[in-house]
């Protein structure tokens, strides 16, 4: 069998004839049609306008109007992330049937850069959990052990990459939602500088830690996902302004002279023994290939998790507000304006959603602000301080980036605080706006797929894929799940 | 012994700002469009739309701020002020909460009434959508359901909150007026109150006389002029005070001024208070107002009216007048000036804009923008008075065909044979012709009876159909008296 297929080596292909988008689209298709009954990854597949995008993709190359390194390329889209003309759920039953009149900004780079759109993702209802369960239309399975969930909010788009029906996708990253089902699924998974994404069109959860990110196969093939998405956009007040850092820039440079960082509170006991050998083995060949290593202690992250689950709830309980039922999405009728809204949000929200919007609105209202969100933003502020400081004495910084590898369907819908448990580790990052990537490392003993994270300072994105391009290569991790179709 | 009850007042305006667009989105501000085609997914509300902050905008309430001597905040942000109504699309409003841009101001008021009420914030946000209630009394409580208009929602508001420092209802009503005033002379809204471009509500409470904590305070709305807000606020201390007097308690609420009755009416109940969990809005960054900002919009302030009243006493306008010009629509300020920089005489350009004109427009049902009459028009008009050319009754004559584009004051006097006549020998048969007709009058003017010679000039105006300079008549007549 060849190598695996991923988004560098199609380009190449079909650029020098060996391949089409056509025949790559079919591909992704086909393995869509042979795992989805066991997987659920789409929530709506796309294979028409897919075939017609790669259709045009072909024939635009062929003209030689080259459009990028997507160009021609299956790409799957997380279904908060309005498509117009293409229902967009949020994997919730208000939504169910709501068809956007417009397209978010992410949606419109990737068709100006020629990516073929298949279709949309499953994902944890609003984007709410860790293991993409709580969706209206059903789970999203691990292709490692379809009794295992794929981690969350992202997991159908995870395990696209994951099975090749499509060769990269994007995801939203609040508390880990990227990064986590990466992790569980063996794929690339980063988080991008918080505003280096344009937010425009992202059904938001919570709005100062949501951002979008790409799920490839390759750490090179997130730099090309990551190149045509990012980017000033005037439609989204918290986009950076001026021009993207050179994203390939420390690519193919290796380890020599790094500072590395590793998180101590991040070596916790609860981590599972397998994550934690698999992280420190990574570490000790980062330092055997010119890595200096040393140890950091942020004590904020400590309370990092409390803090997030005070302040995206908050976010969240504004931000759904506004399914209502009033001008779009399904409408409960009621005995008045407020009976309709009140039966519409009840009948509408699952269970984790409505869980989140009352803990944000307690954690907002008078008698509670100052106790719950103020110091909540407090504890941000000094896990921002953390980081800044230790990015003074360190490059990156280094942990697992869950600490467990993926659990069954069940085990832990019942409590939650157990859930909210599997992002400590990714949520330092949203909590600061900071890029981080989750880079598949290896396989538990039971052929669960292990995750290393590799944290960033702010648009320290070339150093970031640096690192992680390095410890993909020392990792050398190039198993697929045996549900995988292989791709042309 | 009886209580006497103190009123304590604070004045909250809402101000639409003359944006070209809303206030986080690109679409124009058109209240004349037909409803629900001035709207994006921004201002519908639409899943995933995000606000971007109009810095237009925020250079008008900064020139608001200046006006009102605020101190401008360096670094200012947006809140969401969270409830649920289905015409606020996100079921949240951006507001602003303890980073207004604008603090601690004040507005010095004139007159009787007068005095300073400070400014506690002025502050940016945006309006919501509309309501039509269709079915029942009009009202959301018989509706049989409402139709909703999304054309307004995102429009600049600004509000402008007082400290609770107004002590009577005529002291509101001037700052109201004053207010108004500021705000149509910085151009940054039309200001009008009975087409909702402005807007008041007021808080009122009493307290007894010389205590220092605050009564309970209830809510006035629905005051749609500045009469009845004088009057609403007037009506509501009296009913509070008596409510007290009667070992009554004043119950937290929003009362609506009723116009027709002439009393403040209960609207809902304010439970305790409503907990709109303000929190800072995470769709913007904080919003940096430098130095140079600053700098650019107070040297874009125009002239305000107290400075301008002010100046128009200095060309010899009485204080009324100077108020009532300086006071009025921008194009009627702009004529005034025009005219008195073209050299026409202040306190006559004054009298007649503000008399005449004004006046002859609102009959016509025309804005003076709209009129044929121009600034030269106007002083030349003004100089035919002032030279005995026309008389005054012909002059409004004249008007009337200026503004209807007949030409030129002296083209209309001209043609319409209103120029005045001062040449005794002219006149002399008129008066003739008077005295003969009226020979019993004359009898008893000659007699010593002198309240007849107006009867006598007045008579000699009609023969002449106006054109006779009175004063020229009635020497005539004392030439005749003494033969
Ligand atoms: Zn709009």
């Amino acid at each position: 069998m060849s190598a695996r297929q991923t988004i560098r080596r199609a380009a190449a292909a079909m650029r020098d004839g060996s391949l089409t988008s056509v025949e790559l689209t079919r591909a992704a298709l086909k393995a869509a049609s042979m795992t989805e009954s066991q997987v659920h990854a789409y929530l709506t597949l796309d294979t028409e306008g897919a075939l017609q995008a790669a259709e045009m993709a072909d024939s635009e190359l062929g003209a030689g109007d080259d459009r990028g390194p997507l160009h021609g390329i299956p790409i799957a889209l997380k279904d908060n992330m309005v498509t117009k003309g293409i229902e967009t759920t949020c994997s919730s039953r208000i939504l169910s049937g709501y068809v956007p009149p417009y397209s978010a900004t992410v949606v419109e780079r990737l068709e100006e850069g020629g990516a073929v759109i298949t279709g949309k993702t499953n994902l944890d209802e609003f984007a709410m959990g860790s293991s993409t369960e709580h969706s209206a239309f059903g789970p999203t399975r691990n292709p490692w052990d379809t009794d295992r969930v794929p981690g969350g909010s992202s997991g159908g788009s995870a395990v696209t990459v994951a099975v090749g029906s499509a060769l990269g996708a994007l995801g939203s990253d609040t508390g880990g939602s990227v990064r986590q089902p990466a992790s569980l699924t063996g794929v690339v998974g980063m988080k991008p500088t918080y505003g280096l994404v344009s937010r425009y069109g992202l059904i938001p959860f919570a709005s100062s830690l949501d951002q979008i990110g790409p799920f490839t196969r390759t750490v090179a093939d997130a730099v090309d996902v990551l190149s045509v998405i990012a980017g000033h956009d005037p439609h989204d007040a918290t986009s950076i302004p001026g021009s993207v850092p050179n994203l390939d820039a420390g690519l193919g440079r290796g380890l020599d002279g790094v500072k590395v960082g590793v998180v101590s509170e991040m070596q916790r006991d609860e981590t599972e023994p397998a994550v934690r050998g698999a992280v420190a083995n990574i570490i000790e060949q980062m330092e055997a290939n010119g890595a200096k290593v040393q140890e950091v202690s942020l004590p904020s992250f400590e309370y990092a998790l409390s803090a997030y689950y005070l302040i995206a709830p908050a976010e969240a309980s504004a931000n759904l507000a506004r399914f209502d039922g009033v001008r779009y999405g399904n409408r409960v009728d009621g005995a008045n304006v407020a009976d309709m809204m009140s039966k519409t949000r009840a009948d509408g929200f699952g269970a984790e959603v409505i869980r989140r919007i009352l803990l944000g609105t307690y954690a907002l209202s008078a008698g509670h602000f100052d106790a719950f969100y103020g110091q909540a933003l407090k504890v941000r502020s000094l896990v921002r301080r953390d980081l800044d400081a230790a990015y003074e004495d360190v490059d990156v910084l280094v942990g697992p980036t869950s600490p467990t590898t993926a659990f069954e369907l069940g085990a832990k819908t019942a409590d939650p605080l157990t859930m909210y448990l599997t992002d400590v580790f990714t949520i330092p990052a949203n909590l600061s706006g900071h890029p981080a990537i989750s880079v598949p490392v290896g396989l538990d003993e039971a052929g669960l797929p292990i995750g290393f994270q590799v944290m960033a300072p702010a648009l320290g994105e070339p150093t970031l894929f640096q690192v992680a391009e390095a410890v993909e290569s020392i990792a050398a991790f190039d198993q697929e799940p045996e549900l995988a179709g292989s791709l042309a | 012994m009886t209580t006497t009850w103190e009123p304590v007042i604070g004045l909250e305006t809402h101000v639409e700002l003359e944006t070209e667009s809303k206030m986080f989105c690109g679409c124009p501000v058109d209240f004349n469009a037909e409803p629900n085609t001035v709207t994006c997914p921004v201002c519908l509300g639409l899943p995933g739309a995000l606000p971007v902050p109009n810095r237009r905008a925020i250079d008008m309430i900064m020139k608001i701020g200046l006006a009102l001597n605020c101190s401008i905040s360096e670094h200012t942000i947006f809140h969401r002020k969270n409830y649920f109504y289905a015409d606020l699309p996100k079921n949240y409003q951006i507001s602003q909460f303890d980073l207004p841009v604008c603090e601690e101001g004040f507005l010095d008021i004139e007159g009787e009434a007068g005095g300073r009420v400070g400014i506690e914030r002025v502050h940016q946000e945006e309006d919501t959508g509309k309501s039509n209630h269709m079915g029942g009394d009009g009202r959301i409580t018989s509706a049989e359901y409402s139709l909703l208009d999304f054309n307004r929602s995102g429009v600049p508001l600004v509000e402008i909150v007082t400290k609770p420092e107004i002590r009577s209802a005529t002291q509101a009503r001037a700052y109201g007026l004053e207010l108004r005033a500021v705000i149509v002379s910085l151009g940054v809204s039309d200001a009008k109150l009975e087409e909702g471009s402005i807007r008041f509500d007021a808080n009122i409470s009493v307290r007894p006389k010389g205590a220092t904590t605050l009564g309970t305070k209830v809510e006035i709305k629905n005051m749609n002029s500045y009469r009845s807000m004088e009057r609403a606020i007037a009506h509501e201390v009296i009913r509070q005070a008596q409510v007290l007097d009667d070992g009554g308690r004043i119950v937290q609420e929003t009362r609506h001024w009723d116009e027709d009755a002439g009393v403040t009416r209960s609207g809902r109940v304010k439970e305790g208070f409503s907990d709109y969990r303000f929190f800072s809005e995470p769709d913007m960054v904080p919003m940096v107002i430098d130095q140079e900002w600053q700098d650019r919009i107070a040297g874009e302030l125009p002239e305000l009216p107290s400075d301008r009243r002010k100046r128009y006493q200095g060309m010899g306008l009485g204080e009324y007048q100077a108020a009532l010009v300086a006071g009025s629509e921008p194009e009627l300020v702009q004529m005034f000036e025009g005219a008195v920089d073209a050299g026409g005489s202040p306190p006559s350009v004054a009298n007649w804009l503000t008399g005449e004109v004004v006046a002859a427009l609102r009959r016509s049902d025309h804005s003076l923008a709209a009129s044929a009459l121009t600034i030269s028009h106007l002083v030349e008009l003004v100089g035919l008075v002032e030279s005995s050319t026309i008389s005054t009754s012909a002059a409004k004559a004249v008007l009337a065909g200026v503004l209807d584009g007949e030409g030129s004051p002296g083209e209309v006097a001209e043609a319409r044979d209103l120029l005045q006549v001062s040449d005794a020998g002219a006149l002399e048969a008129a008066v003739g012709q008077v005295i003969s007709e009226n020979p019993e009058e004359f009898e008893r003017l000659s007699g010593g009876e002198q309240k007849l010679i107006g009867f006598f000039v007045g008579q000699v105006m009609k023969l002449t159909g106006g054109k006779a300079d009175p004063k020229v008549v009635s020497g005539l007549l004392r030439a005749r008296l003494s033969d």
